[in-house]
């Protein structure tokens, strides 16, 4: 080497020769050599005089233990759906006595109070509303637009919605304030490092059973691109809190067809919405294998994920925020959308082409495809009705199912006047033909369809990228019919 | 050469603002906010997340900057200043990382910073619970920089899970000036004040004692030194440098290139600057 002055160019060719010397392992055994002095030094330096363990490093030493940690984790949740299902059932009965029923809440103080109401409360909401449109001469369509339509609808969305996540999201954000979060997620850690994600993308997908559109912004604490994309992509597969009531609602109507109600109900309509979710998750992992293996192929980054404290849960705030900022938040969106697809739904029913309603064509021509599916007609049409947002889907198929078999949901064909609102549901769904499998296949199309309109948006702005909006729109969808079909038809072989 | 440190309390409290009948080593010091014009020092706060950095910094500077229990993206640097003894001081504060090995975003800020930056004093705030883990990015801001104030916070709740940091014996070992702290209760933060000051002006030395080069590549570290110390001969970190080229670190390499680090370090003495571009005085 030349003393004379060289370019930084020149030297730095030299490096670069030098550097080919170095071995691979080089930058591990650089951090090795951090981490044996910080330990060197720590030794020598701090002195713990503690009696053992603190209570939150044996309740962390549980949560977080490999084995024990998977099944209170099942437990935990298990515990939050059974309290939401059970009891959600009481004030979702009420609402619909309140809001819809014919005989208004009598028939709920019977089932629940055991005692016979004052005869002023024996008229729900909907009956008044028609007795004064009756009194003001409103036209036929007047009133059936606007009741039948828009009333019927929000008053569905209310009372089947309402009750579920008011119980709910208190039960999940006191969860959250606990601190359990970031434990789930580092329990979950080397499942999303097999799969060639990032152990961050958990929690995302807690955001995202709250939110998919929420959960698809917080993939930005990712910092691989590629990682990000595969959150972004799969973060649909967690169910959002517009599909919850669903999926709730389904499970209670398991829970009322398979079981005769209490805590065998209500175990098997949680047990119902624990499966949907694990099937979720499990499905978020195998898709986030198939990514990292194919068009978004690579190696997890690591990462520190820090546990925080144990935090005494602040139970107003939580109450607080839960109540206001979600709850109402979701419920004000849900009824923003509810109120127009009413009209639709009204219209579709309405509108007739030579005699009948546009409703039945369109049924009609979905019912092959519905079929195939192990569903309806009917289900389908809900679906594209509902593509805005999902929260208004049990609600569309309701009103479709009323409106287009003429009864207005006060009574079935039977004529009988249904007890509850969980039971009216399923055997309103039942005396529609539904079936055991419908209910699978349903829920399964609930797990697996499109994500909502405000999802696909904020994908789209986050990733820039139609081929990656198009793709998280589509793959779920497409499952979801393949899904479905596979196991309408396999279980129509076995039966 | 271990640093010398006024271990004594001050005997006056902080808010004794323009009294001149204090002994020279109490502080006077202000809280400025964000007036950040006219400062004579750049002070970065490093620190991994959940150590009450932030808290430290708002300690520090009266500023309320958000805190939060949850590791988010904090990409952006928050920035504040005080005013002690006459001398104004800027204080940057970095985002949490647990490495400036730039994995991602918020290290590579961190790590840009402490480089570039060229803070006349860099703030390692670690919890002392966890002080072990917080040694790592201790020991990688020192192999940067050699004007390291070590606090180590969180003092209070390591004394309530019995935990007991000898901190003359760590002050010793890692060559650079340990200070305990408990930035929420407030205190410990006028000796971290001191100590800051005492490195700025150089009346503090510091000696780090970094992790050994690993044996395998010691040679090739030994033979890229002089090279780097020729592009660039101020350097106090070309060790540190050679471990990047090493690594095949784009962002030094080009730095190295462009003549962007030899513009930033001259001159081949450890000195001390005032930010506003006084003649360095040569310690």
């Amino acid at each position: 080497m030349s003393k004379s002055k060289l370019q930084p160019s020149e030297i730095l060719d030299q490096i670069d020769e030098l550097r080919q010397e170095v071995d691979e392992h080089f930058r591990d055994e650089l951090v090795g050599e951090i981490y044996a002095q910080a330990h060197r030094v720590t030794q020598s330096t701090v002195k713990v005089l503690s009696k053992g363990p603190t209570w939150d490093q044996k309740l962390d030493w549980l949560l977080t233990h490999p084995i024990w940690g998977w099944p209170l984790m099942v437990l935990i949740f298990a515990t939050v759906f059974w309290l939401t299902v059970t009891g959600a059932n009481i004030p979702s009965a009420f609402l619909a006595g309140l809001l819809i029923e014919e005989g208004g809440l009598s028939s709920w103080g019977r089932e629940y109070l055991n005692l016979d109401l004052p005869a002023g409360l024996s008229h729900s909401l909907y009956e008044l509303l028609h007795m004064l449109f009756n009194g003001l001469h409103s036209p036929g369509w007047l009133t059936g637009l606007l009741l039948d339509g828009v009333y019927l609808c929000v008053a569905w969305v209310v009372s089947v919605m309402l009750p579920p996540m008011a119980i709910f999201f208190p039960l999940f954000t006191l969860l959250e304030d606990l601190g359990y979060l970031p434990r789930i997620a580092f329990n979950m850690d080397p499942m999303f490092k097999v799969t060639g994600a990032h152990g961050k993308q958990a929690l995302t997908m807690a955001m995202g059973f709250g939110c998919n559109a929420a959960g698809v912004i917080a993939c930005r604490i990712i910092d691989s691109p590629r990682e990000k994309l595969i959150a972004i992509i799969t973060n649909n597969f967690m169910i959002c809190n517009g599909r919850f009531p669903t999926v709730i609602a389904i499970g209670a109507v398991l829970a009322a067809t398979q079981a005769k109600g209490g805590f065998l109900g209500g175990s098997v309509a949680a047990f119902t919405v624990i499966a949907v979710v694990s099937l979720g998750v499990l499905l978020m992992f195998a898709v986030n294998y198939a990514l990292s293996r194919t068009v978004l192929r690579g190696q997890s980054s690591t990462f520190t994920l820090e546990l925080p404290p144990y935090r005494k849960p602040a139970i107003l705030r939580i109450i607080y925020t839960s109540l206001i900022d979600r709850t109402l938040f979701v419920l004000a969106r849900a009824v923003t959308v509810a109120a127009p697809a009413g009209v639709v739904i009204w219209l579709v029913a309405n509108l007739s082409i030579s005699g009948e309603p546009v409703g039945i064509y369109l049924v009609h021509l979905l019912n092959p495809l519905g079929w195939l599916m192990g569903l309806s007609g009917v289900i389908l049409l809900a679906y594209i009705i509902a593509i805005p947002a999902n929260e208004i889907v049990v609600p569309t198929i309701i009103m479709l199912i009323v409106l287009l078999s003429g009864t207005h949901g006060l009574e079935l064909e039977t004529g009988k006047m249904v007890e509850t609102g969980t039971e009216n549901l399923a055997k309103l769904l039942f005396a529609q033909g539904w079936t055991l499998q419908t209910c699978v296949c349903f829920l399964l199309f609930v797990l697996l369809h499109n994500p909502c309109g405000t999802t696909i948006w904020t994908i789209w702005k986050e990733t820039h990228s139609l081929k990656w909006t198009a793709l998280a729109t589509l793959l779920p969808v497409a499952m979801g019919i393949t899904i479905c079909i596979i196991v309408a038809n396999i279980w129509r072989l076995f039966s | 050469m271990s640093p010398k440190i006024n271990t004594q309390p001050p005997i006056h409290s902080r808010n004794c603002s323009g009294c001149t009948a204090c002994d020279p080593n109490t502080l006077t010091m202000q809280r400025l906010g964000i007036k950040l014009d006219g400062c004579d020092y750049v002070i970065a706060l490093a620190g991994n997340p959940n150590t009450g950095k932030t808290t430290v910094f708002n300690t520090l500077t009266g500023l309320r900057q958000h805190t939060g229990n949850w590791p988010g993206k904090t990409v952006a640097r928050a920035e504040g200043a005080f005013a002690c003894q006459g001398k104004r001081y800027k204080l940057v504060d970095l985002p949490g990382t647990y490495s400036l090995l730039s994995a991602s975003v918020d290290e590579e800020v961190a790590r840009d910073f402490v480089l570039f930056g060229k803070p006349d004093c860099t703030v390692v705030v670690t919890d002392a619970t966890a002080l072990e883990r917080n040694l790592n990015l201790t020991y990688q801001v020192m192999e940067i920089t050699t004007k390291v104030v070590v606090c180590v916070n969180l003092i209070d709740e390591a004394k309530r899970k019995g935990i007991d940091v000898d901190i003359a014996s760590l002050q010793k070992q890692l060559g650079a000036p340990v200070v305990a702290t408990a930035a929420r209760p407030n205190q410990g933060i006028d000796q971290l004040v001191q100590a800051v000051a005492g490195v700025v002006d150089g009346t503090l030395s510091c000696n780090p004692k970094l992790p050994p080069t690993p044996k395998k590549m010691q040679a090739i570290v030994e033979r890229m030194l002089p090279m780097i110390k020729q592009m660039v001969p101020g350097l106090p970190s070309a060790r540190w440098v050679a471990y990047r080229l090493i690594e095949g670190d784009h962002r030094i390499r080009q730095a190295l290139l462009t003549g962007e680090l030899a513009a930033l370090y001259p001159i081949s003495l450890p000195v001390t600057w005032a930010a506003s571009a006084q003649e360095p005085k040569h310690v």
